[in-house]
């Protein structure tokens, strides 16, 4: 990204953004919320799996982890709800050093279906300690946001991680995860730590989805429960990162808006309507985003932007 | 620094590679199935158990063989299979309301998952694959959330009710009460992984299928049609999960769309368990769970119904931290 | 006799890479044609160009029909038996398998063929149930080509059979392929290093160097001309 036009495109969202909830309805407001939550998850699987190229299946998992921190805080001690926030980005990124440790050993599909296993699982474990974790029935924080607030909080907290994103990849240690990406037997002879890094980065990934799962339980009545983190969850921010295709803000911005709003847009399709006509046009559109577009929308745009120079 | 490429992929099943020589984790497994076995003889509720996880067992180790066909044709996971597996279990109900007897629905239905298997990759997986395999991977994710959808929205969600063709019989041997419906599930199961075995180990076009899995670029070169030769292998893979569905079903008598979720978990942890290359380790890894499983929410309290998931994965991931590519996969050398 | 491979203003290349710069070339009915040139000039390149491993474009005619445009399935099932570099065996299976992958596409029995087959390799049928990658890499370079010709070729492409072999089972090697064009009245294309015994088995070659034919003729004619024997036969 050159200068100017990277700086003038991020002003734009920026005004954009302040100015939708002067034009949207209550409801259409908690939509755009949503599509700035899966954006800060996005944007961390983004780092994980575009930037060192480790695929993650399981960062609901975080984000359950993530969202519980905040129900479980704001229910106990009646926390801040911000500094919840904090605290999930904190405990996240301890669990996600703790996941990346042994991942280190897998490859490939292997780490995938691993972190699959990872999705599944611990949204169960609420079920087991459910004195504390509220077990089937969940865990109410105490109190409540209005769409207004859990936009203006997500948005802005989008806008925190993307700056701190940017800074962290275009330093010492962007250029180590993209070398660990194209190379990783290049990148330990050119003297880097392989295991650091790797670490590093879904150390990274899982705080944000931290913070995202934080937002995810406030948005939905401040109620963490096990069901809200089905593994449905982990395939959606997957399809997420899927379609905004990698090295691309747009992209992520669209795969964002893609899993934040069409699942919501598309039970409101005539002729199919209810639940289940939204499964098969939510699927049937990931199944065609993916066949017209397999590099996803950064590749749709670098495609655009090599006609435009020819 | 050492970097190597990943050894030849052993052939199907176990064919002198997989499972020759003495291996440490073959003595495991003889050892696991000596205690097995003498266990059994001690306790009546033992045995009971151990032939329901077996049982089980086969279902998982259906599903997780289509899981490990697929990936040796495409290197790819397909997270559709379950859903798959289940769209045909609700076909084959179908087929009975409109008259059609158990087994003529059963084996309607392996037609039909067959075709449905060919068309899937040659309409949606080959034109992606080429240009991005992470891309094939979503496709199948929004596969299993259209299949999903689909099937919910043609039979609603409520629960059907689905003949079983073992009966309720009870066997006695020796003071074990054995249902014939295990003994059934088993039967069909084992039944139709080894015909699928024999297919690949003594007929040409199961050659012709292993040869464009191991080295499709020298397949090629003796004529054989790679691409159409990974369609039969989708399309084999869909049999093995209409099995697995079909079979799922009697265990649990209710048919409903949520059927196979948690088989597809314990399939791919299965398949993972025996090494995503290995035939023979997805029905072994299959069986392990479907035993494990029974045995240890009965004996081990601690572990109740809730966490049989989770202390699948804790299971599969201290494995797969000891033998990074499964117990019986080949491993990558990429030592760095 | 019209040749029963045309290759006219070949060219080819490995993504960005051009490997083949226009080349032509023809090979007879019945003979042995050799491709020698260093390494790197593009000599492998000319054989996948044939058997449609690589992308190319240009003209190639092979028994009077186009196929340019025709993946290696396809070639293969024309009649063409590629040897790869390498080899191109299945190491994962056996002996017999990697022969029954040469009748692959052919149908009715094999059995008269497989006869041959032993009569040229004795030892092959001792060996059936063996697992190929443990075959010595001679023992490997004798399975291919026992595979090629079960396939019953028209045109057998052969590259570097040489390469990594003991002097005397190279001599075995070429001999078999010269057995196998005069008694079976198989057409080779063969790329080799080793200009000396490429030469003295064909009857006609062509030098390649980056991508480019830069002479053609009889063996004759190259094995007595000045910048060959200088560069590739030593004297």
């Amino acid at each position: 990204m050159s200068r100017l036009p990277a700086l003038v495109s991020l002003l734009a969202v920026a005004g954009v953004l302040a100015a939708l909830p002067f034009l949207l309805s209550s409801y259409n407001i908690s939509l755009a919320a949503q599509v700035g939550i899966f954006f800060i998850a996005v944007l961390g699987l983004n780092i994980l799996t575009g930037y060192t190229g480790q695929i993650s299946i399981g960062h609901g998992a975080f984000m359950a982890i993530g969202g519980y921190t905040t129900a479980v805080l704001s229910r106990d001690h009646d926390t801040n709800l911000v500094v919840t926030m904090l605290a999930a980005f904190a405990i996240c990124f301890v669990f996600g050093v703790l996941v990346g440790l042994p991942a280190l050993r897998l490859s490939g599909v292997y780490l995938a279906l691993v972190t699959f296993a990872l999705a599944i699982s611990v949204p169960q474990l609420p079920l087991k300690w459910s004195s504390f974790l509220g077990g089937r029935d969940g865990v109410q924080a105490s109190r409540t946001v209005s769409h207004l607030w859990l936009y203006a909080v997500a948005w802005s907290a989008a806008a925190i991680l993307f700056v701190l994103a940017w800074l962290i990849l275009r330093g010492r240690v962007g250029r180590a995860f993209r070398a660990v990406r194209d190379s990783e037997i290049a990148a330990v002879a050119s003297g880097i730590e392989l295991p650091v890094y790797k670490t590093l980065a879904f150390g990274i990934s899982a705080a944000y989805a931290g913070v995202a799962g934080s937002l995810f339980v406030l948005a939905t009545n401040g109620f963490a429960a096990p069901d809200e983190f089905a593994v449905v969850l982990s395939l959606e921010l997957l399809i997420g990162a899927a379609v905004a295709g990698l090295g691309s803000l747009w992209g992520i911005l669209a795969g964002a808006a893609f899993v934040g709003l069409l699942p919501a847009v598309s039970s409101s399709v005539p002729v199919i309507g209810s639940d289940h006509g939204r499964d098969v046009v939510f699927g049937a559109a990931v199944v065609l985003v993916m066949l017209l577009l397999p590099g996803g929308f950064a590749g749709l745009l670098a495609r655009l932007r090599q006609l435009a120079r020819a | 620094m050492a970097t190597a490429e990943s050894s030849p992929r052993p052939s199907f099943p176990g064919r002198g590679s997989a499972l020759g020589g003495i291996s440490p984790v073959s003595v495991l497994l003889v050892a696991v199935a000596a205690a097995l076995l003498v266990g059994c003889l001690r306790s009546e509720t033992f045995a009971q158990l151990t032939v329901e996880g077996l049982a089980l067992g086969a279902v998982y180790g259906s599903l997780a063989l289509a899981l490990v066909l697929v990936y040796r044709a495409t290197r790819i996971v397909n997270f559709a299979q379950g859903e798959l597996a289940m769209a045909t279990t609700y076909i084959a109900w179908q087929l009975i309301q409109w008259g059609l007897s158990y087994w003529e629905a059963f084996f309607a239905t392996l037609g039909i998952a067959f075709v449905l298997g060919t068309l899937l990759e040659v309409v949606l997986i080959r034109p992606v694959l080429h240009r991005s395999a992470i891309a094939a991977v979503i496709v199948t994710v929004g596969l299993f959330i259209l299949i999903d959808g689909a099937v919910t929205w043609i039979w609603g969600g409520s629960f059907k009710f689905m003949p079983s063709p073992f009966g309720t019989k009870i066997y006695h041997v020796g003071g074990v009460a054995i249902a014939r419906l295990y003994l059934g599930m088993l039967a069909v199961v084992l039944v139709s992984v080894v015909l699928v075995w024999a297919l690949f180990r003594f007929t040409k076009i199961g050659l012709g299928m292993r040869a464009a899995a191991l080295r499709p670029a020298e397949a090629a070169l003796v004529g054989i049609r790679v691409d159409r030769m990974l369609a039969v292998g989708w399309g084999l893979a869909a049999v093995l999960g209409a099995v697995a569905g079909l079979m799922a079903e009697p265990s649990q008598f209710l048919l409903e769309p949520t059927l196979m979720q948690p088989i597809l978990v314990y399939a791919f942890a299965a398949a993972v368990l025996g090494g995503l290359e290995s035939p023979a380790g997805a029905v072994v890894g299959g069986l392990a769970i479907g035993v494990s499983l029974s045995l240890i929410v009965q004996y081990v309290p601690a572990i109740s119904s809730e966490l049989q998931l989770p202390f699948a994965f804790a299971v599969l991931i201290v494995v797969l931290l000891i033998k990074p590519s499964g117990l019986f996969g080949r491993r990558e050398v990429r030592r760095v | 006799m019209s040749a029963l491979l045309e290759l006219e203003d070949v060219e080819a290349r490995y993504g960005p890479v051009h490997a083949l710069h226009g080349i032509s070339l023809a090979v007879e009915e019945g003979t042995i044609v050799a491709v020698l040139g260093p390494n790197g000039a593009g000599k492998t390149t000319t054989l996948r160009a044939v058997s449609g491993m690589v992308r190319r474009s240009g003209r190639i005619v092979f028994g009077g029909s186009p196929i340019e445009r025709l993946g290696p399935a396809a070639v293969s099932r024309l009649g063409v038996a590629h040897v790869p570099e390498g080899r191109g065996t299945f190491s994962e299976l056996t002996v017999w398998e990697n022969l029954r992958l040469g009748a692959y596409a052919r149908r009715g029995s094999i059995d008269s063929e497989l006869e041959r087959v032993f009569s040229y390799f004795p030892w092959l049928s001792q060996r059936r149930k063996q697992d190929a990658g443990t075959l010595s890499g001679g023992e490997q370079q004798m399975l291919a080509l026992a595979r090629a010709f079960l396939q019953r070729p028209r045109l057998l492409l052969l590259d570097e059979p040489s390469l990594g072999l003991a002097p005397v089972l190279v001599a075995e090697l070429f001999r078999i392929v010269r057995e196998l064009n005069e008694q079976e009245g198989l057409t080779v294309l063969l790329v080799e290093q080793n200009a000396h015994l490429a030469l003295q088995a064909a009857q006609a070659g062509y030098v390649l160097e980056a991508g480019r034919v830069t002479l053609a003729g009889t063996s004759d004619e190259l094995q007595a001309d000045d910048s060959v024997r200088r560069s590739y036969l030593g004297y």
